[in-house]
């Protein structure tokens, strides 16, 4: 089996005075999809933040490819991608400053290629729109395009599913699979049915910790 | 949907931090510019406080000679402050912000770039107002040049001293009171020397040393209230 990019030994992290989750260990392999569940409130979100390295209020281990995840700050931000429940979609901006935007302290592209996701994600002929005039799900779609030209092998999708058609969930859900097979990863919590085959799967708000 | 095949295995390489710089830059320039009221509220307030101080006090040349810069620097180190909460909040309220600290850049860096353009878009247009309100006020010349370098040297300590507040009262919901709170006092050694340099020049005096004190301000919050901002915008973002 090959390395894993991220693992995480005996994650703790304490909300409010209340225990989301302790001794919670797992693995994130290349070429696997893990789904975190849970009600809501169990702590998701939070699990995803830290991941992500947004939220610094836990103890435990994180190791991004072998190696503690501080230590690797850049290697680790260029190599993950994290979509939050707020798009960081600004409604000022059209999609495609909003793409430019996000992308520019990564990988700039062409405006052609950015324009090509777009489209990609059902958004042809709103490039030069302003963002707030657009629905909820298109908004969504906006930030949702930086997974067509993404190059992270890691994601770290929080309810990605949201406000989405069932069209553009299969169309996600196809893209995860793909990317867990050229050898990336993801990691999504969803209320969402969502069932790959082989996907790995993390429950919290339970007594014990599922790590199959 | 088609996507490019991408290369899967960990990179290293990342974009250079001068363009990641000028990317933060330009949005905040640009979405400055599509919301234009944000832009002028500070400098109608600015406006507005000049010109009412002559009306409330007294419109005595003797007094505005006197008070004129004082007022003029008072006035644009509060309109610096209202306009401060805007730095973060409409970021971080639309998740911008949490990828902006995802970049694989130094965050102080991206601050700084979002300081600056905080600076250009409020702290310099105050700076151009300045001599039109200085004749309002019946300054002398050599006393308005002397007031615009002030300002000029000035305005950006305060849009960094207040880049530290904001990033901290960002997570709060009545943040505006203790933003006030935690940056006036470090407002007030720029306000001294920024009118004490004003009065030396309408009485003669050499305006080098001022001038050069001032500076030493200006470098000491650009090499450090960036490095403070970005650690309390983590500290905002890991509480939200």
């Amino acid at each position: 089996m090959s390395e894993p990019l991220l693992q995480a030994v005996n994650l703790e992290c304490e909300r409010d005075e209340r225990t989301l989750f302790r001794n919670l260990s797992f693995s994130i392999l290349p070429g696997t999809v893990t789904r975190v569940e849970g009600p809501n409130g169990s702590g998701k979100t939070t699990l995803l933040r830290i991941l992500a390295g947004l939220n610094d209020a836990w103890t435990g281990e994180l190791l991004w490819c072998g190696e503690p995840r501080h230590l690797r700050r850049e290697s680790f931000l260029r190599n993950m991608l994290y979509l939050g429940h707020r798009p960081g979609i600004k409604p000022l901006l059209t999609p495609l400053e909003n793409l430019r935007a996000l992308t520019a302290g990564r990988y700039p592209m062409d405006d052609e290629v950015l324009i090509r996701a777009l489209s990609g994600t059902g958004l042809e002929g709103f490039e030069h729109v302003p963002s707030r005039n657009l629905s909820a799900g298109q908004q969504r779609r906006v930030a949702l395009a930086r997974l067509l030209i993404a190059d992270e092998p890691l994601w770290l999708l929080d309810e990605v599913f949201t406000a989405i058609d069932a069209q553009g969930v299969e169309a996600i859900e196809a893209l995860l699979q793909q990317r867990a097979d050229e050898g990336g990863a993801v990691v999504v919590t969803t209320h969402h049915d969502l069932d790959l085959p082989a996907m790995q799967r993390i429950t919290l708000g339970e007594g014990d910790w599922d790590d199959s | 949907m088609t996507a490019k095949a991408p290369d899967i295995r960990p990179v290293t390489a990342s974009v250079g931090v001068g363009q990641a710089m000028k990317s933060v830059f330009l949005r905040d320039v640009r979405v400055a510019f599509r919301q234009r009221q944000d832009l002028l509220n500070p400098l109608l307030f600015f406006v507005m406080v000049v010109t009412l101080f002559p009306l409330g006090v007294s419109p005595e040349v003797s007094f505005l000679r006197e008070a004129g810069a004082g007022i003029l620097w008072v006035a644009a180190l509060l309109s610096v402050l209202l306009s401060l909460d805007h730095l973060f909040r409409h970021d971080f309220d639309d998740g911008t912000l949490e990828q902006l600290v995802l970049q694989p850049q130094p965050l102080f860096l991206l601050v700084l770039a979002k300081t600056v353009a905080h600076w250009i878009l409020t702290g310099l247009p105050l700076v151009v107002l300045t001599p039109v309100l200085g004749v309002m006020v019946q300054l002398p010349g050599n006393s308005i040049a002397v007031l615009c370098l002030t300002l000029l040297i000035g305005t950006p300590v305060l849009s960094l001293i207040g880049s530290i507040g904001a990033a901290l009262t960002l997570g709060l919901r009545s943040a505006g009171v203790l933003l006030s709170l935690l940056i006036i006092p470090l407002y007030i050694p720029v306000l001294i020397f920024g009118t004490g340099t004003v009065a030396a020049a309408s009485e003669g005096a050499p305006v080098g040393a001022y001038l050069a004190l001032m500076g030493a301000f200006l470098v000491l919050a650009v090499t450090l209230a960036p490095f403070a901002s970005a650690a309390a915008l983590k500290i905002s973002l890991s509480n939200s």
